[in-house]
């Protein structure tokens, strides 16, 4: 009786273990309380966006509210942090809970559509014509278009004026790789910093190598090419020579962009969504496209979202749906909705407008003119298999654990294995 | 009543109520299964309780990794039933043999030094000197603060140029080190946050530990002549002995399973050399556009096993010595 009590004791404390380390399970199993009101009552329509940093009372939820009255429905909407929004959507698929509209990060667009989660813009009706074809591409999978773009951001070079002043540079000298890099050791030679990026190991990190990588002329299908090779021993020898700081490795853009308005850095690699902080910069600032190895625009990677309609069971609920999305990607609430986000409209007409209004967007969309969506090239969800060794590679040569050439054919050895 | 001296209301009144008088053997089996109802009314809640949200949770995990699950079949269902697959691709996995040799050098190394330096402080306190109940709340601190908040300093604190540690380094004429982007340093830096932000636990459980040592054992331990180290280590060491082990294992299970630290000061870089079990797992299952839910939950239920295998050790060796 002692024993067996004991052993019951014994098991039920390792069973306490287990439920403390379990921590995966539980979130992957957890049905989603917010989604009920995606399928009760016609008149609810429900919205999930990835900008949880809008409260109530702000221009995006008024439009949102804006078109559900014009469709005459009532908009529920719920805003979730963009890494956490994808494997909700997920879930509530699995649920049959989705939401009406989703607002998703456009490189998510590939992975939802793979799971069947979406509806494609034919079944639904929903016009893409007047959208830019490649801004539109990263929504598009084997012929078929998965939602309308929303709006779109990429990245640039932004400068400290006064800096490159004092240190002597011309910044119209900043053409190609080598120009740059001959800026970079003069600012050094005057005591500063040169440049900063983020080349943390997540998405974030393959995000801001890929203008260099593709402006290299490398094809995310090869990683272990000599252009691949060239632009990350660009990146490596920045590191080497002190003109980049080894905390690179370790920046998110935000972290990258602190450096940057600490006042000591030269450039800083980094997005439209910036432009706000941008003015509260204590020195002047401009903004350069970024360069190609040989000179031109580099393609830069589309950011940005899109507006898609979930697969849902009542089929009659897409009706009210497409009125929604047209809704809130008409050329009118474009307007609004990126100059709220300061993202780049993804129509040319909207796009004049927003350089008319603030002349300093033309350089943003020519860069959204240049760049280039991730999934794109059909890559669809071969692009994660991809991105991932990119990055490892990436941080093992900054760090110096292997060659760039090393790291690179690793890298193409694991994105090989991974997507055949 | 006086005339039917019944034992049942005898007992009755003894507050013994389960015996049913012997006149009415049918009320009392009513009697009876009222009782059992009961007993399951009061135990459904906790059943359903550990069904819902222990059982259930661990067993979709467990199946999540014995199936070949795609994106569209964890939404659509369907996905085949693929054995021991996924665990075989962890095994075969680069990433496994690091990421089990990170994990183990980081629970042994934090649990060790958290304890050690736990135990020093609360029988350092345990003198209660002017302030000491002071300092001791000021211990607490990294105990309070939330995890994002001790992490994300941590991470500025040894940024490698701008952190303050480096300065420090410099203003003694050390180089300064590359804490979090170096694979030689990454493991260090995120062990040694997490040893500082496990002290207070160690420090608060041992310390009431203490305490409940009596105050005679150690005159009389005086009396004997014994010093100061003997006392350490004969009086207070002994008996502190099972606050130590509960202090232990659960230092260990809160330990292997240490996520956001790493991720946030490290996400397990650079290249793997921080990543433990915990981190992986994340990575498989929600560190990329395209998630890997089998593998990830593979490595999830290692991680629940491994916290298992030592759980059971652990009670076992504490069963051996109390006997």
């Amino acid at each position: 009786m002692k024993t067996s009590a004991r052993t019951r004791r014994a098991i039920g404390a390792a069973l306490v273990a287990v439920a403390v380390a379990g921590g995966p399970a539980a979130c992957s199993s957890a049905a989603d309380d917010d989604s009920s009101s995606a399928g009760s009552g016609s008149g609810t329509y429900a919205i999930w966006d990835p900008y949880p940093q809008f409260s109530d009372d702000s221009e995006w939820v008024k439009l949102l509210r804006g078109c559900g009255t014009a469709a005459g429905v009532t908009v529920e909407r719920t805003g979730f942090d963009t890494t956490d929004l994808t494997n909700k959507a997920l879930l509530a698929a699995q649920q049959d809970n989705s939401p009406d509209v989703l607002i998703i990060d456009n490189p998510v667009i590939s992975t939802l559509a793979e799971a069947g989660v979406l509806t494609t813009t034919e079944e639904t009706k929903l016009d893409i014509s007047a959208m830019e074809p490649n801004l539109i591409a990263a929504g598009q999978l084997g012929g078929k278009t998965y939602g309308v773009p929303i709006g779109a951001n990429t990245l640039a070079l932004y400068y400290n004026k006064d800096l490159l002043t004092a240190a002597g540079v011309d910044v119209n000298s900043v053409t190609d790789w080598p120009s740059l890099t001959a800026a970079l050791a003069k600012v050094k030679a005057a005591g500063k910093k040169g440049i900063t990026f983020s080349a943390i190991g997540t998405e974030e990190g393959s995000f801001q190598f890929l203008p260099w990588f593709w402006g290299s002329g490398a094809q995310l299908t090869t990683l272990d090419s000599p252009q691949s090779v060239a632009a990350l021993t660009l990146w490596t020898d920045w590191l080497g020579q002190g003109y980049a700081p080894n905390s690179v490795i370790n920046n998110t853009q935000t972290t990258s962009w602190q450096e940057f308005a600490s006042g000591d850095y030269a450039f800083s690699e980094n997005g439209t969504w910036q432009l706000a902080n941008a003015e509260k910069l204590g020195f002047a600032y401009g903004i350069i496209p970024i360069p190609g190895r040989t000179g031109g625009t580099a393609p830069a990677p589309t950011g940005g979202e899109f507006v898609s309609i979930p697969v849902q069971g009542r089929t009659e609920r897409y009706a009210t749906s497409q009125k929604l999305v047209s809704c809130l990607t008409s050329a009118d609430n474009l307007l609004t909705t990126d100059t709220t986000l300061s993202y780049v409209a993804p129509v040319a007409a909207v796009q004049a407008k927003q350089v008319a209004a603030d002349p300093k967007l033309k350089v943003w969309v020519e860069a959204v003119g240049a760049a280039k969506g991730r999934t794109s090239d059909n890559l669809g969800t071969k692009y994660p298999k991809i991105s991932e060794p990119l990055w490892t590679a990436m941080q093992a040569a900054l760090s110096g654990s292997k060659s760039p050439q090393e790291a690179l054919t690793a890298a193409q050895a694991a994105a090989s294995s991974a997507t055949n | 009543m006086t005339r039917h001296p019944s034992p049942a209301l005898e007992r009755q009144g003894g507050a013994v109520t389960t015996t049913a008088p012997p006149a009415s053997p049918g009320r009392g089996r009513r009697r009876r299964r009222e009782g059992r109802w009961a007993a399951w009314a009061f135990l459904a809640p906790v059943t359903i309780y550990l069904l819902l949200f222990y059982a259930y949770p661990l067993y979709r995990n467990v199946e999540l990794s014995l199936r070949d699950y795609t994106v569209r079949s964890f939404v659509h269902g369907g996905a085949p039933f693929a054995g021991l697959d996924n665990y075989r691709e962890i095994l075969t996995n680069p990433t496994f043999g690091p990421a089990l040799a990170h994990t183990v050098v980081f629970t042994v190394a934090s649990l060790a030094f958290q304890f050690s330096i736990g135990l020093a402080l609360a029988v350092f306190f345990h003198r209660h000197f002017p302030l000491s109940r002071t300092l001791r709340a000021l211990f607490l601190v990294p105990w309070l603060l939330p995890l994002i908040v001790s992490a994300s300093t941590w991470s500025w604190m040894l940024n490698s140029d701008a952190g303050v540690i480096n300065a420090a380094l410099g203003a003694v004429g050390i180089e300064p080190v590359n804490w979090l982007t170096s694979p030689q340093w990454s493991l260090a830096s995120v062990t040694i946050a997490n040893i500082w932000i496990g002290i207070p636990f160690n420090l608060v459980v041992l310390y009431s530990g203490l305490q409940a040592i009596p105050t005679a054992l150690y005159e009389a331990a005086a009396l004997d002549g014994a010093s100061g180290w003997q006392r350490f280590w004969r009086v207070t060491f002994p008996l502190l002995r099972p606050v130590s082990a509960i202090t232990l294992l659960l230092g260990f299970i809160y330990t292997v399973k240490v996520f956001d630290i790493i991720w946030i000061m490290t996400r397990g870089g650079p290249t793997d050399s921080s990543t433990t079990f915990a981190t992986w797992s994340y990575r498989l299952g929600f560190g990329n556009l395209l998630p890997a839910f089998g593998p990830g939950a593979a490595v999830g239920n290692l991680l629940i096993i491994m916290a298992l295998i030592s759980g059971l050790l652990f009670i076992r060796t504490q069963r051996r010595q109390a006997s």
